[in-house]
């Protein structure tokens, strides 16, 4: 039973690694759809990562925490939306701009404030998430393989995981039976089409890329306050492109991209699980090579598999009425 | 009382004066045509009536009430709805999402997808409208396509439908059925207001028509009584010839001769197919055909552009294969030039001036070069007596290519490549949106270059400018050829078939 074991703990690792890969990609899926190339997922979600531990930390609540993270992205997300939907600027400029400013900005309020490198203090019990147990996860751990997976694999996780994973159908019903969802959809790919049929193009986007923004600040909290207990300069570390990989990868469809990155984040796990391990008599892989694993294959995947992946049309194009 | 009436309608985008003083007076349940040339403010008046313009001032009147439209939404409610040039569909969704799109019900889509089903089949079965309400907008034809658009308008109880160029996209056959359609709306009462630049679509089915000229409305007459020639003249200001004068063609020896070309694009999808064609000393062959059925492609690969993947092209000198490609720089000095079908993506970069875009492609001759430095006098010299000998305005070579009219530009790339006194012309739509003026001199320009015995091969989606230029027609339809006529035993009825590929075989209409 010993691989088995070790199946559900890497199995857990990923779903504690892929949540905040699964809250970004979903956040750019909805800028997506609606025409808002958004690759300052990971400046929003760094943003975030770092208001919720300080707010938490100064509080003392992590509700105040989650509440002031997520503030922060959609303060982001909306100078992101006044950008390129107002003013029609360049996405991927403006984008590159916030993930700039907002790895500066982290650091430098992070020493004025707590003066421990950039780093906020360490979060106590209360500042973080706690991971909830089922019922009954303790007296069926024993039972093979069922009690297993249940209380070790789905027992035990933080509240912000399940919501995560609770967003999947929630989006796809949102994008794919309610009247938001169809006019979010052809925004994305034919904006002209939406404003002849007297819906306001601007306003849509924008909402797009709030709900981004909500999203981002989910995924930024969960760093910082539940997977980890505090924050660290640039601990975001690729997560936001990441997920942007994933969303490319799932095609923009919700239950696609949260596949990605579950593959992505169990990529992640064994990078971790494979570390020291001898592959013959005292050659073990080189730990560099296990950590690039995910961005190896990411980069593979996005190279061959998925080359046939079609954008929603309008994205990154802002909106012009012709003349 | 009017179905729409407008007062002294006013709009200006900065210097230019798009509309001046626009009155129109359009009857309840009548087909009313509005005719004039590229520019002379048509489609802005169309924005100002559908709320994307606000005009700077004057009135609007539907049924007699004055309205403010500000926006779509404005006109909607007013009973306006517009069949645009280009569809304003979302290409991936259903037909049935592209009709509910703005009109739903309620914040949830099953109950109004459902309603909005029932809605449609009534109106398809009402006005004959069929479409399949279920099918993906793109993998729908054009014509097909422009139905849902005036099944969008129905849907929103449409009094009034605006169509803005509506057969610039159809087969002929497909032309028949729209009007077929509109005139069954107009005895259902609904008012239609039908902008184009093809007069004689105008004399067939409006009963008033409107001209427009320079953003002035200059004369509104019953269509019954009134010619072509009259509403051409009434256009341009001018008197106009709409016949091209040509004699008999003297054709010679082969300059052009492709055998089984096949050319494949990058989506893995094969755009022509084994096609063989030959192009003559002193003769125009004209390419019909819906586009999008490969002429576009065909033409690419002759002048270079397309790499092809089976077959042949053989010029005077040399041969283009599979194995051996010519660079276009090199065909041009093969004697073979190319007017692009698309004259802002490939014929001339708009923000060049004229000097610079006239020499596009041939700017490494030696009469325009020094040593190390352009010989920019020379560049500029050799622009002005150009526009002087094709009568290009204003005959500025310092101006931005863009600041030109698309006559004018055309007339700028026509003669960049004629000048070259090539052997063999490629010339893709050489006349789209261009204005009547222009086009008589093109055409000219055509024959005269056919008449001094080189090889012309004319691709063009307008039927009308294939008859009047080629000496041989042949069709295009979906990669191939599918049939040859000669232009004088050509009519645009069975020209129009071959283009459907009515008459095409067993194996074709399975496909389809």
């Amino acid at each position: 039973m010993e691989w088995f074991n070790t199946i559900i703990i890497m199995l857990d690792a990923t779903l504690r690694v892929a949540t905040p890969l699964l809250f970004a990609a979903l956040a750019g899926m909805f800028s997506e759809r609606a025409g808002v190339v958004d690759i300052s997922l990971e400046g929003k979600m760094l943003a975030s990562a770092f208001a919720a531990a300080a707010a938490s930390s100064v509080t003392g609540s992590v509700w105040c925490g989650l509440l002031a993270g997520i503030a922060t992205s959609v303060f982001f997300a909306l100078i992101h939306g006044f950008a390129c939907i107002t003013h029609r600027g360049d996405q991927v400029v403006s984008g590159v701009a916030i993930n700039i400013l907002v790895a500066g900005l982290t650091v430098t309020l992070g020493r004025y404030w707590f003066q421990q490198g950039g780093q906020t203090p360490q979060l106590k019990d209360a500042e973080r998430f706690k991971p909830i147990e089922f019922p009954f996860a303790q007296e069926l751990a024993d039972v093979p393989v069922i009690g297993h997976v249940y209380s070790e694999l789905l027992s035990g996780h933080n509240i912000l995981v399940y919501l995560a994973f609770a967003l999947v159908p929630l989006s796809a019903w949102v994008l794919y039976r309610t009247r938001f969802g169809l006019r979010l959809r052809a925004v994305g790919e034919n904006p002209s089409a939406v404003d002849t049929a007297g819906i306001s193009v601007t306003w849509l986007r924008y909402r797009g890329v709030l709900i981004c923004g909500v999203l981002c600040g989910f995924a930024g909290a969960y760093l910082s306050t539940a997977l980890t207990g505090g924050f660290i300069a640039n601990m975001t570390a690729g997560k936001g492109f990441m997920a942007l990989a994933a969303l490319i990868f799932g095609k923009w469809r919700p239950v696609p991209v949260m596949l990605a990155c579950l593959l992505f984040g169990f990529l992640d796990a064994a990078a971790v699980r494979l570390q020291g391990v001898e592959i013959a008599d005292g050659v073990a892989i080189p730990v560099e090579l296990i950590n690039a694993a995910p961005y190896i294959l990411t980069v593979f995947l996005l190279a061959g598999f998925i080359g046939k992946a079609i954008a929603p049309k309008a994205v990154g194009t802002p909106y012009v009425k012709e003349r | 009382m009017y179905a729409l009436e407008l007062k002294n309608i006013n709009k200006s985008f900065g210097d230019v004066h798009a509309n001046k003083n626009i009155c129109l007076q359009i009857p309840k349940g009548t087909i009313h045509g509005i005719v004039g040339e590229n520019g002379a403010g048509k489609s802005t008046l169309m924005s100002i009536i559908y709320g994307f313009y606000e005009p700077d001032n004057g009135e609007i009147l539907v049924n007699g009430n004055a309205l403010k439209i500000n926006d779509s939404c404005d006109a909607i409610a007013a009973g306006i709805g517009m069949v645009h040039q280009h569809f304003m569909l979302v290409e991936n969704f259903t037909v049935l999402e592209n009709v509910l799109l703005g009109a739903e019900d309620g914040a949830m889509l099953n109950e109004s997808l459902g309603k909005a089903r029932k809605r449609l089949e009534k109106l398809e079965e009402e006005f004959s409208l069929e479409v399949n309400v279920d099918a993906i907008v793109e993998r729908l034809s054009v014509g097909l396509q422009q139905r849902v658009e005036i099944l969008k308008a129905l849907y929103r109880d449409a009094k009034i439908l605006i169509l803005d160029e509506p057969t610039g996209v159809l087969t002929p056959q497909e032309t028949k059925h729209l009007f077929k359609i509109l005139n069954i709306l107009k005895e259902q009462g609904v008012t239609i207001v039908l902008i184009t630049h093809k007069l004689q679509e105008i004399l067939d089915i409006t009963d008033n028509v409107s001209v427009m000229r320079q953003g002035e409305m200059v004369a509104h007459t019953k269509t019954k009584g009134t010619t072509r020639e009259e509403l051409a003249e009434l256009m341009v200001g001018r008197k106009v010839r709409l016949k091209v004068d040509k004699s008999d063609s003297e054709v010679k020896e082969s300059l052009l001769s492709i055998q089984n070309l096949s050319v494949i694009d990058h989506q893995n999808v094969p755009r022509v197919n084994n096609v063989s064609l030959e192009v003559k000393a002193g003769e125009v062959v004209g390419i019909a055909g819906v586009s999008g059925n490969g002429q576009s492609e065909l033409l690419e690969a002759i002048a270079g552009i397309t790499a092809i993947q089976a077959g042949k092209i053989q010029f005077a000198k040399e041969a283009i294969t599979p194995e051996h490609p010519i660079s276009p720089d090199k065909i041009r000095k093969l004697g073979v030039a190319h007017v692009p079908e698309d004259r802002h993506k490939m014929g001339m970069v708009t923000k060049m001036t004229a000097s610079e875009a006239a020499i596009l492609g041939y700017h490494n001759d030696k009469t325009y070069n020094g040593r190390i430095l352009m010989d920019l006098k020379a560049v500029e010299q050799d622009c002005a007596e150009k526009m002087q000998r094709w009568d290009v305005r204003p005959p500025k070579p310092e101006l931005k290519s863009a600041n030109f009219s698309g006559g004018n530009q055309q007339k700028l790339i026509i003669a960049r490549e004629v000048e070259q006194n090539p052997d063999v012309l490629l010339i893709g739509q050489p006349t789209r949106g261009v204005d009547i003026g222009a086009i008589e001199f093109i055409h000219e320009q055509v024959i005269k270059l056919r008449d001094a015995g080189k090889a012309v091969l004319l691709v063009s989606v307008e039927l009308e400018e294939i008859m009047a230029l080629a000496d041989r027609i042949v069709v295009m339809f979906d990669g191939q050829i599918v049939g040859e006529v000669a232009a004088k035993d050509a009519d645009e009825l069975t020209l129009g078939l071959m283009m459907a590929n009515a008459a095409g075989n067993e194996d074709n209409q399975q496909e389809n």
